[in-house]
């Protein structure tokens, strides 16, 4: 849905018939035409690398430096201060043998495979629930939408008293059921399932806005057709405005996956990984390797190790769209 | 749009999914509702079985005591000096590079765009490693320029606003050149004020994302009560007063309440942002 190849942008435009400078009368019938369908290919200046200068130096030097430097650092010793010594593959065979790191990588899978579907069903549910003609369906959508924007921290702290003995939902069971609530994030069991529970509270609303505008797009003539043909509401979702809507699926699917990837706040503040390292994650050990025990050269290892993970999930996600993704609607 | 006249049944069938609509967003509120009760609540109140929605007593004073111990005024204004001036670099290099990448024909400019969409998919953990060593090297550790200048060249808004210009018609650029405008011209008094709306958008998203960053600002600021902007210092004030719920949920509140008021503001952009384009996520 973001990233798509524009159209036009390969085509190799009517040539300019006159250079810059001589001035012409009105836009020309050719020309005009040959602008419907060049989609803005725009002028021949030799503006052009000037104006993309400062952006493309920052990210020279703010995101491809830093890119190939931490490659280079992941393969030293590299401690926060003093010196720094060559070890070749060293962070990644002991990061391979490392229990702890397993621990984290599976900890992060999990958190994956709980948050991402949960995230989906909900934000997909109330998308179709929320149609035009539900009353007030702005607010609605706006209430859903708060705690994706008000700072994670903010969420997360509100959320650790929630969870606390005594807090909101244990005092709501103690008077209602009569009976203790778990401990919901001092108890291995319940930890990751807890942070995923909150996870899914503060981020399902942006996907709920990019399913509910992908669901307000699709032919009202289409569902009305198959309504008259006897189909059943449910029927009407799966088989019409599901696949209709399959592109945005998936590009959500793609951008909650990635993102779910770098699940830190949440376990930082709530658990600090624990208990055990139940809830600790891949970003979590980057944070601590680096910043608590000053290992920039294993956090840099680790953060590859990540990359790649993401980097493999999304060439499968785009290998396996051909089979439920249409984009010809 | 004449629909099926509803009969009694049907209509009161919806008015309970319309209910169970309200108690769903009602359930889904409780923690910010939870949020505002507790600090309001004098300490005592705090865990009340069962619980309460309003204490003995309205607390008012829970809010300024928070402020007292940690400057979250001085947070605010912080992460709106970061926000606010890293927002607007990344507006500037995003409307030139969006125009060269769309309005302008040269040589690679297909490649270097495409390099600038693969910088999209670097995760920004893969990032701050390097990027501290080089903060390091500059000795721009625990300053602002470290919040702000490392990610105001996403390329995010040269995507967006590429976008934007591939739709504006050829004949606009044609008018200006005929009214004797140059290149510089005809971007300046042309094309950016048509570019409002999306830049815009894009003004809100990169504000929020400064505001609410947490990771890095955590790595390269070490002195919270100077530099700190409001997840850094909520974070402080939690690990220092974590058992006085009362003063950490005042402090919650004050932390949530400009993006709150910023999403009441303008909820139109950021609907329109999240649509278009699919920015934000975590």
């Amino acid at each position: 849905m973001a990233i798509q190849a524009s159209p036009g942008l390969k085509r190799s435009d009517a040539p300019d018939p006159e250079p810059d400078g001589q001035k012409r009368p009105a836009v020309s019938v050719r020309r005009r035409a040959a602008r419907k369908d060049s989609g803005g290919l725009g002028r021949q200046t030799a503006w052009g690398p000037f104006f993309a200068l400062p952006h493309g130096v920052g990210l020279a030097l703010f995101t491809l430096l830093p890119i190939g430097a931490s490659l280079w650092i992941s393969l030293h010793n590299w401690p926060m201060m003093g010196q720094q010594k060559w070890l070749g593959l060293g962070n990644y065979q002991h990061l391979l043998a490392d229990p702890i790191f397993g621990q984290v990588v599976l900890n992060t899978l999990l958190f994956v495979v709980l948050y991402v579907p949960m995230n989906l069903v909900v934000s997909l549910g109330l998308a179709a629930w929320l149609t035009p003609k539900i009353k007030g369906r702005h607010i609605f959508r706006i209430i859903f939408f708060i705690p994706a924007i008000t700072p994670v921290v903010a969420n997360v702290v509100v959320w650790r008293m929630l969870y606390q003995p005594g807090g909101l939902i244990d005092g709501l069971m103690q008077s209602t059921l009569g009976i203790h609530a778990p401990n919901f994030l001092g108890d291995e069991h319940w930890a990751m399932f807890s942070i995923v529970v909150m996870s899914v509270w503060q981020g399902f609303g942006y996907n709920m806005l990019i399913f509910s505008s992908a669901l307000d797009a699709v032919p009202e003539s289409l569902t009305e057709a198959a309504e008259l043909d006897g189909a059943r509401p449910w029927t009407v979702f799966y088989r019409i405005k599901l696949p209709m809507i399959s592109p945005s699926i998936f590009f959500a699917t793609m951008m909650t996956l990635i993102t779910s990837f770098q699940v830190f706040a949440q376990p930082f503040i709530m658990t600090k990984g624990g208990p055990g390292t139940s809830t600790s994650t891949i970003v979590l050990f980057i944070y601590n390797q680096g910043f608590q025990f000053h290992q920039l050269g294993m956090a840099s290892a680790a953060a590859w190790v990540l990359f790649v993970i993401i980097l493999g999930i999304t060439a499968v996600q785009f290998l396996g769209q051909k089979k439920w993704v249409h984009y010809d609607a | 749009m004449a629909k099926r006249h509803r009969s009694g049944p049907g209509r009161i069938r919806q008015a309970i999914g319309y209910g169970i609509l309200c108690l769903i967003a009602l359930a889904f509120l409780s923690p910010l509702i939870y949020m505002l009760a507790t600090s309001l609540k004098p300490p005592a109140d705090v865990f009340s079985i069962p619980p309460t929605l309003i204490g003995s007593s309205i607390r008012w004073s829970n809010y300024s005591e928070a402020l007292t111990y940690m400057p979250f005024l001085k947070f605010m204004g912080n992460g709106l000096l970061v926000a606010v001036l890293g927002t607007a670099v990344n507006l500037i290099v995003a409307a030139l590079s969006g125009y060269a990448f769309s309005r302008q024909r040269w040589r690679g400019r297909n490649l270097v765009f495409m390099v600038f969409l693969a910088t999209l998919m670097i995760p920004q953990e893969v990032l701050v490693v390097p990027m501290f060593v080089m903060m390091q090297k500059m000795d721009w550790v625990n300053t602002f320029q470290a919040l702000i200048i490392p990610w105001a060249f996403t390329a995010l808004g040269a995507f967006l606003l590429r976008q934007f210009f591939m739709g504006v018609p050829q004949e606009l650029d044609d008018a200006a050149r005929v009214d004797g405008a140059g290149t510089i011209k005809t971007f300046l008094l042309v094309m950016v004020p048509l570019a409002k709306p999306t830049m815009a958008v894009l003004a809100v998203f990169s504000f929020i994302s400064y505001w609410n960053s947490f990771l890095w600002p955590l790595i390269v600021i070490n002195d919270v009560n100077d530099l700190g902007t409001i997840p850094l210092g909520l974070q402080m004030f939690f690990g220092q007063q974590g058992s006085q719920w009362h003063l950490v949920m005042a402090a919650s509140v004050i932390s949530m309440a400009p993006t709150f008021v910023l999403l009441v503001l303008l909820q139109k952009h950021l609907v329109k942002g999240i649509v278009t384009s699919g920015l934000g996520g975590r």
